[in-house]
């Protein structure tokens, strides 16, 4: 994909990807740090938000802090055919909260990923045997994780050649 | 504990976040609450851990970022050393241990494919693991979650 950010642009990116600051004018304090105004901020947010830029504003919870202790990463052979009906089908269980095609390989048939969050691994379970009856496909497998190596949120434009300087809130 | 109140700012700030230049007093007033009482509230929830962030999930895609699945198969003794090597990358954002012959899956997020096919280089040079196995996406149907805080706990929706 072709897009081009302003070294402006790319500011406001690695000052979003972080916490918003907690205070009565969040927005007019990431204008100050990058030397703008509050409206021009909330406006490129918005422009963001409708274009898909951004995917989601808000509150980000944690799922293991929710209860969500049972993460099952599920994994299903589907015939290459079939593959967009039932990613759709996979897609609308509100328990799976990441779905993807990828491609098989040797001594490994699944094709379809589907991450499944439940707060036991009955639950988890539960529900794989709920999508199995729904989408008609009975092979399948699910790998839980048995420890979190590494969680972290991607930080994109880390790299100091990608614009100037970092913006540091407070520090304007 | 949280309690109800928690719960409704909750909900309310994970899909509709006010994009106003007061959002924490556009949120009070639709709750009853004080701009104040918000931010306190806030603090707390994030302090604790049930707030991870508050800010924007971009699309790593849009942005003109590449990522990608990986499958390793690590033997026990050398799983440690692997990970402490593999974690050690910035575009590694998640990575566990699961529960099968390829024990270790993580993600790798890079600003281009060749950058990408780099790191995964890296990584098998530095951890001499051979058998790993790269399984971009051909097609993406979903990524996202909802939770709804419910009297009951915490609810997917």
């Amino acid at each position: 994909m072709d897009v081009k950010f302003s070294k402006h642009e790319i500011q406001l990116i690695r000052l979003l990807q972080e916490d918003i600051p907690l205070t009565p004018r969040p927005f007019a304090e990431i204008a100050k740090c990058l030397h703008t105004d509050e409206q021009g901020v909330l406006r490129t947010i918005q422009t963001w938000q409708r274009q898909g830029v951004i995917r989601r504003f808000g509150a980000i919870l944690s799922h293991r802090r929710a209860g969500f202790t049972a993460n099952g990463m599920s994994v299903w052979v589907v015939p290459e055919e079939r593959i967009d009906e039932v990613g759709e089908k996979l897609a609308s269980f509100p328990e799976v909260s990441h779905c993807y095609h990828r491609p098989p390989f040797p001594g490994w048939p699944y094709n379809l990923f589907a991450m499944i969050h439940g707060k036991s691994r009955e639950e988890v379970e539960e529900i794989a045997a709920k999508i199995t009856e729904a989408i008609g496909i009975a092979e399948y497998k699910i790998l839980y994780s048995q420890k979190e190596l590494k969680k972290t949120s991607m930080k994109y434009f880390a790299e100091k050649s990608e614009g100037n300087s970092f913006p540091r809130l407070g520090s304007s | 504990m949280i309690d109800v109140t928690d719960r409704k700012l909750l909900n309310m700030l994970q899909h509709h976040f006010p994009l106003s230049a007061t959002p924490f007093a556009d949120v009070g007033e639709k709750l009853g609450l004080s701009e104040t009482e918000v931010i306190a509230r806030l603090k707390k929830l994030k302090q604790e851990g049930l707030i991870r962030r508050l800010g924007a999930i971009f699309d790593s895609r849009k942005l003109g970022y590449v990522s990608t699945l990986v499958a390793a198969k690590i033997p026990k003794d050398k799983i440690d050393e692997a990970v402490a090597i593999i974690n050690r990358l910035a575009g590694v954002t998640h990575n566990y241990l699961r529960n099968h012959d390829f024990n270790v899956w993580f993600t790798i997020t890079a600003h281009s494919e060749a950058r990408l096919t780099e790191l995964l280089e890296t990584i098998r040079q530095r951890t001499g693991i051979d058998e790993m196995v790269n399984l971009p996406a051909k097609k993406t149907f979903k990524i996202r979650v909802e939770f709804k805080m419910t009297e009951h706990g915490c609810e997917i929706f």
